[in-house]
């Protein structure tokens, strides 16, 4: 075995373990479910004995014994009865097992998603993290289950009649014992041959939904442009790749069952053989040979059971392992339980002082980057697209860490706190409007659970949306719906201002807050916000003019630093970049 | 679902060769019981050393020929439903190229993708089971049913009480479980549903703290969904159980009835024992079938789904005969009391006439939802007027081919999307066979050429799927290049450079007077400073035209036109204007 086999091994042995520890909170439950499952198969092999007595009870014409019948009968149906009691009780505790661990998985994911730095939402793509929260805890779900009850009775099953067989005769036991692990190369011989296929096909796949996902989810593009055939063309190209593997996969992967079949049908002619063979000696009975084929037969299904179920283990670890990934993604570090709160309502004085960061090291963005800010200040940030307006605010909320420089709140460093308690300081809107599937109250009340609804309408108001949703079918207690095709962009940024607007918070961060909501509401929207910045620390993102004039520091920023700073009056008579950009707007077009 | 099976008719060698190995492999397996009682029989009782070994290698090579006729079915089955899937998901991808923009609103992205994937995957599923196991199991149910009643009628009337008996047992839980099941799929959805608006919102759950709080929702959902899996488990499971008991107390009235028979010497030990043999055959084939029953009803479900998208037809679709008659003296574009109103709505734009002369550039401004974009949406036909005609190059639009009617319009939609592949072969999808030349005029007019010029790979930039590794500015200047390209008669921008910084967005409306001459630019846009150089402004207002004019004219005329401006402007600026 090559070293890099052993590592796989070693690497696929552990994410078994790991597994397994997720299963530790139910081990009573898995207890139970094994025991039920050894009594089961006990009591399920015990009724075919004492059928078979019953039989020989009843050996010819006038010589049928009714009443020991009638007693064994009594046991088998006793006995069949408890067994498939205790069958469905073990599989009662398997599903349990099965659905609580995975529940569990799902949930540590979850969390995962909201303690791992931004940087890793933003930069894995969300389709391939649903589906590894979805579908390969799914995966690991069918896994156990299938796992515990076949491989675990299945094991049973094996040892049980192995008792049984070496008890009748340890020299055919041997035979049975020597050949049927021929089946379990062959099995793990295919599943290596499919293993390959599988992963070839599940990357096809991978490249089918995306183009799935882009030209049904941009089809109004594909018609824009008129490249329907085109889009069909390649659709139709990697489908085909699609089926070609798919094909292979499907068919590899279903030779286990038939191949271990055949290697049974070995086995119970070498113990046919052998057993005969040996009666002629009169080693044996010939009842014996009967009972003991019956014993081959149920000693090797089991072993086609396993070797069904594997492809689905397979399935359930390489789930397993996506999942361990996302689990074994680094939290947020320093973690909130060893920084300190802030000392009540941030005055909202911050000095940022030198710093630098980049998402990409080989592309460094913002470099060396100083700013005071006093208490109450309004600063708007301008310049052209793309050079870090909304970096700057990812670095104030801690979305993401600065890589050196000092950023001092009230003159303590924002690395100090916890994040919690830094964020609950600022109030954000963000160009991207963000709701969920809740009520519209639950949605304006988010960041205030408790407030009252007279609060509620009171920010509805201040935000210009109280009248639509009065409009609405449930008013305030409407749902929103995920896509919320029942909003326009526009509404859903308002209703994105009036959350902000209940909160109350000491300093604000408005990121393009306005952009899709026109200019005749923004102007109400704007006496609202100027009402609420009174007396504290803002920052506004803008391309509008009309809301970057009244600031008290404007920075234009580009490729990254600060090139200009200063108020409205000052940057236009100083007659730099910033009076470059104001001047065209107002550009003639021709 | 059987309306499905068109797509499997290339495949009739398969359906039919595959089960009928199945059945052979069945029937061998069948025999080999009767070749070991041969061997006892025969061989041990004349103490005939040959015989055992010839007939031991009779049943190896039985089981070798099994393998073989098993290896066809399995092969079969994998080219059909391979197959089988494959031609439904181009067939339902092509229809799906068919369909409308309203058909697409009303069923939704996701759906549709759900449907491609995961419901097609299950019916390929239930292809292959059907040629695996379909065939097989009824088989062996009637077949041993068959052999019970030749060995006697009496005790076959046993079999005629368990077999349907088990298969109301078998009726009864799937009714009762395919609640839960069903249940266990709109739970998952929640889940789902749930943590894909954590992660698009992900920023804004932090930025108010809510983790716990989002954690516990996520946890309410999931636990639920756990809670549905269980039930169902439970109540699912109960079939094997009740299976087995209904065959033992069979058996066990076999045995009784047998042994009486026997006594009465009507009947043989080994009778009996074939009776039992067959019970549980029986038995265990009902297990399958109960499997088989899941994977159907699941995979109906998914038929019908599959079959709602082939039954959605298209509501916007060409005419007879299209004749691409488009004239190059007539008005580019000319509505003529158009009104729109989208499914189940109220009017988006009532009796709206204008014309757009060769050349021209069209301002469109208007409130949140005044029906500017719904506007532009007409005139590449991505709706159909409900009263009124919309005209392009004094063509109908009702009356050309879609070819023809789009490829003489480009398009910058409000969301810029990209598609994943290079800048390059995006900017082709506009343009198949334009040249680097046309290439770099179209990213120098959309603002586009710096920024694609100084990426170290320029054209051939790797765009991710959706364009997220490049900023919205940069995505939108570059669909802007993409419908530029093409150059096309009329240029539609919807609200195209809401992402662009103002500067940029100047240097665009210089780029495209100055470059695109006798191209008709339709400019949708909140701002004023964008629309306000154009020869003809349309303001909307809730679905209405209230004014048409250029800027001067219309801050005199028009009261809805001259608020916006004040809105934007200093008053200064705007009484200018009207002075």
């Amino acid at each position: 075995m090559s070293a890099k086999k052993k590592l796989q091994k070693r690497k696929r042995s552990k994410s078994l373990q790991r597994l397994l520890s997720f299963c530790k909170p139910y081990r009573g439950k898995l207890y139970a479910a094994m025991i039920f499952a050894f009594l089961y198969v006990a009591l399920s092999l015990t009724a075919p004995v004492l059928l078979g007595y019953a039989i020989d009870k009843a050996v010819g014409k006038g010589m049928v014994d009714f009443a020991g019948i009638a007693v064994l009968l009594i046991m088998v149906g006793v006995s069949a009865g408890s067994s498939a009691l205790f069958g469905w009780l073990m599989n009662m505790f398997t599903y349990s097992v099965a659905y609580l661990t995975t529940r569990d998985m799902r949930r540590m994911v979850y969390s995962k998603f909201n303690s791992t730095p931004l940087s890793y939402i933003d930069s894995s793509p969300h389709g391939d993290l649903l589906s590894r929260l979805i579908n390969d805890v799914d995966a690991v779900a069918d896994g156990l289950l299938q796992g515990i009850t076949k491989l675990f009775s299945g094991s049973v099953m094996i040892i049980a009649t192995l008792g049984f067989m070496l008890v009748i005769s340890p020299p055919i036991a041997l035979v049975v014992v020597i050949i049927t692990p021929l089946s379990m190369f062959v099995a793990a011989f295919i599943t290596r041959l499919s293993q390959r296929q599988f992963r070839e096909q599940s990357e096809i796949q991978g490249e089918l939904s995306t183009r799935i996902e882009e030209y049904i989810g941009r089809q109004r593009l594909v018609k824009a442009f008129s490249f329907e055939e085109d889009s069909v063309s390649e659709f139709e190209e990697i489908n085909e790749r699609l089926r070609v593997s798919g094909q292979k996969s499907q068919f590899y992967s279903s030779l286990a069952n038939p191949s271990t079949r055949f290697v049974n049908g070995i086995v119970t002619a070498a113990v046919c053989i052998v057993g005969s063979l040996s009666a002629m000696n009169g080693a044996i009975s010939i009842g014996q040979i009967a009972t003991f084929i019956t014993y081959a037969n149920q000693y090797t299904k089991p072993f086609n059971e396993v070797t069904g179920v594997i492809p689905q283990l397979q399935a359930a670890l390489a789930g397993a392992d996506r999942v361990f990934a996302v689990l074994d993604e680094q939290d947020e570090y320093p973690p909130d339980s060893e920084c300190e709160e802030t000392e009540g309502r941030s005055r909202g004085e911050l000095d940022i002082n030198h710093i630098s960061f980049s998402y990409n090291p080989q592309r460094p963005l913002i470099t060396d980057f100083t700013l005071n800010v006093d208490h109450a200040k309004r600063v708007a940030i301008v310049g052209p697209t793309g050079c870090g307006k909304t970096t700057f605010i990812n670095l104030l909320m801690r979305f993401y860490d600065i890589q050196s420089g000092t950023i001092m709140l009230d003159g303590k460093s924002i690395y100090e706190l916890k994040r919690s308690s830094l964020r609950s300081q600022f109030g954000m809107v963000l160009q991207d409007s963000w709701l969920y599937s809740a009520s519209v109250r639950d949605n304006i009340a988010y960041g205030k659970p408790d407030a009252t609804i007279e609060e509620v309408i009171a920010a509805a108001k201040k935000a210009h949306i109280h009248r639509f949703i009065e409009r609405l079918p449930d008013g305030y207690d409407t749902m929103i719906t995920e896509a919320g095709d029942n909003l326009s962009q526009g509404q859903r940024q308002l209703m994105c201002i009036a959350r902000v607007m209940l909160c109350d918070p000491p300093m604000l961060i408005l990121d393009e807050a306005t952009s899709s909501i026109d200019t005749r509401t923004e102007i109400k929207i704007q006496q609202a916000f100027s009402e609420m910045m009174k007396g504290r620390t803002s920052f506004i993102v803008a391309h509008r003019l009309s809301t970057i004039r009244e600031a008290d520091i404007i920075l234009v920023m580009k490729d990254g630093n600060i090139i200009e700073q200063g108020s409205h009056d000052e940057l236009i008579a100083a007659g730099g970049f910033y009076r470059e950009l104001y001047t065209s707007q107002f550009a003639p077009s021709a | 679902m059987f309306r499905l099976a068109r797509f499997l008719k290339d495949y009739k060698l398969q359906l039919i060769f595959g089960p009928l190995c199945k059945l052979i492999e069945a029937i061998l397996e069948l025999l080999v019981p009767l070749v070991t009682a041969d061997i006892i029989d025969n061989g041990v009782k004349s103490g005939d050393p040959g015989y055992v070994l010839s007939h031991g290698a009779i049943m190896i090579g039985m089981g070798a020929a099994g393998l073989c006729f098993a290896l066809v079915c399995q092969k079969s089955a994998s080219i059909a439903s391979q197959g089988f899937g494959t031609k439904l998901r181009n067939a339902l991808f092509s229809h799906i190229n068919t369909l409308s923009h309203a058909e697409l609103d009303s069923i939704g992205t996701p759906s549709l993708i759900t449907r491609m994937t995961n419901d097609i995957n299950r019916l390929q599923q239930a292809v292959a089971m059907l040629i695996r196991l379909v065939i097989r199991a009824p088989f062996l149910i009637i077949g041993a049913m068959v052999m019970t009643f030749l060995i006697d009628v009496r005790l076959a009337l046993i079999f005629a009480v368990a077999a349907p008996l088990t298969g109301l047992v078998l009726y009864i839980v799937m009714r009762a479980s395919l609640p839960y099941f069903k249940r266990m799929q709109t739970g998952l959805d929640k889940v789902s549903l749930i943590s894909r608006e954590n992660l698009s919102g992900n920023r804004v759950i932090r930025a108010f703290n809510k983790q716990k709080e989002d954690e516990k929702r996520f946890g309410e959902a999931n636990d639920s969904l756990t809670a549905t899996a269980v039930r169902g488990g439970k109540i699912s499971t109960l079939l094997n159980p009740l299976s087995y008991v209904i065959a033992q107390a069979a058996i066990i009235a076999i045995v009784w009835f047998g042994s009486g028979l026997v006594n009465t010497g009507e009947f043989t030990t080994g009778q009996i024992i074939a009776l039992v043999n067959y019970m549980t055959l029986i038995q265990l084939t009902m297990i399958v079938v109960s499997d088989l029953v899941v994977l159907f009803t699941r995979a109906a479900v998914s038929a019908a789904r599959v079959n709602e998208i082939f039954d959605t037809k298209p509501s916007v679709t060409e005419c007879e005969n299209p004749s691409d008659d488009f004239s190059d003296d007539a008005d580019a574009v000319r509505f003529d009391n158009v009104s729109f109103c989208y499914k189940g709505h109220g009017l988006a734009l009532k009796n709206i006439s204008f014309t757009a002369k060769e050349g021209e550039t069209i301002g469109i401004i208007g409130g949140t939802g005044s029906g500017k974009s719904t506007l532009v949406n007409l005139i590449p036909r991505f709706y159909d007027a409900v009263e009124g005609s919309v005209y392009v190059c004094g063509q109908d639009v009702r009356k050309c081919s879609f070819e023809g009617l789009r490829s003489r319009i480009g398009i910058v939609p409000q969301k810029a999307e990209l598609f994943s592949g290079t800048i390059k072969s995006n900017l082709l999808r506009s343009k198949p066979d334009a040249t680097d030349g046309e290439i770099e005029k179209a990213l120098k007019i959309s603002q586009a050429y710096e920024f694609v010029s100084k990426a170290p790979e320029g054209l051939e930039m790797h765009i991710s799927s959706g364009g997220k590794n490049l900023s919205g500015g940069q995505r939108q200047r570059l669909t802007i290049a993409r419908a530029v390209l093409r150059s096309p008669q009329i240029l539609i921008l919807d609200d195209s450079a809401s992402a662009l910084d103002f500067a940029t967005d100047a240097a665009l409306r210089r780029a495209l007077a100055e470059q695109t001459q006798g191209m008709t630019v339709f400019m949708v846009s909140q701002r004023v400073g964008t629309v306000r150089y154009s020869d003809k402004i349309l303001v909307l207002d809730g679905g209405e035209l209230v004014g048409t004019g250029t800027h001067k004219e219309l801050i005199r005329s028009c009261p809805v036109y001259k608020e916006i401006c004040l809105s934007q402007l200093r008053r200064e600026e705007v009484e200018n204007d009207v002075g």
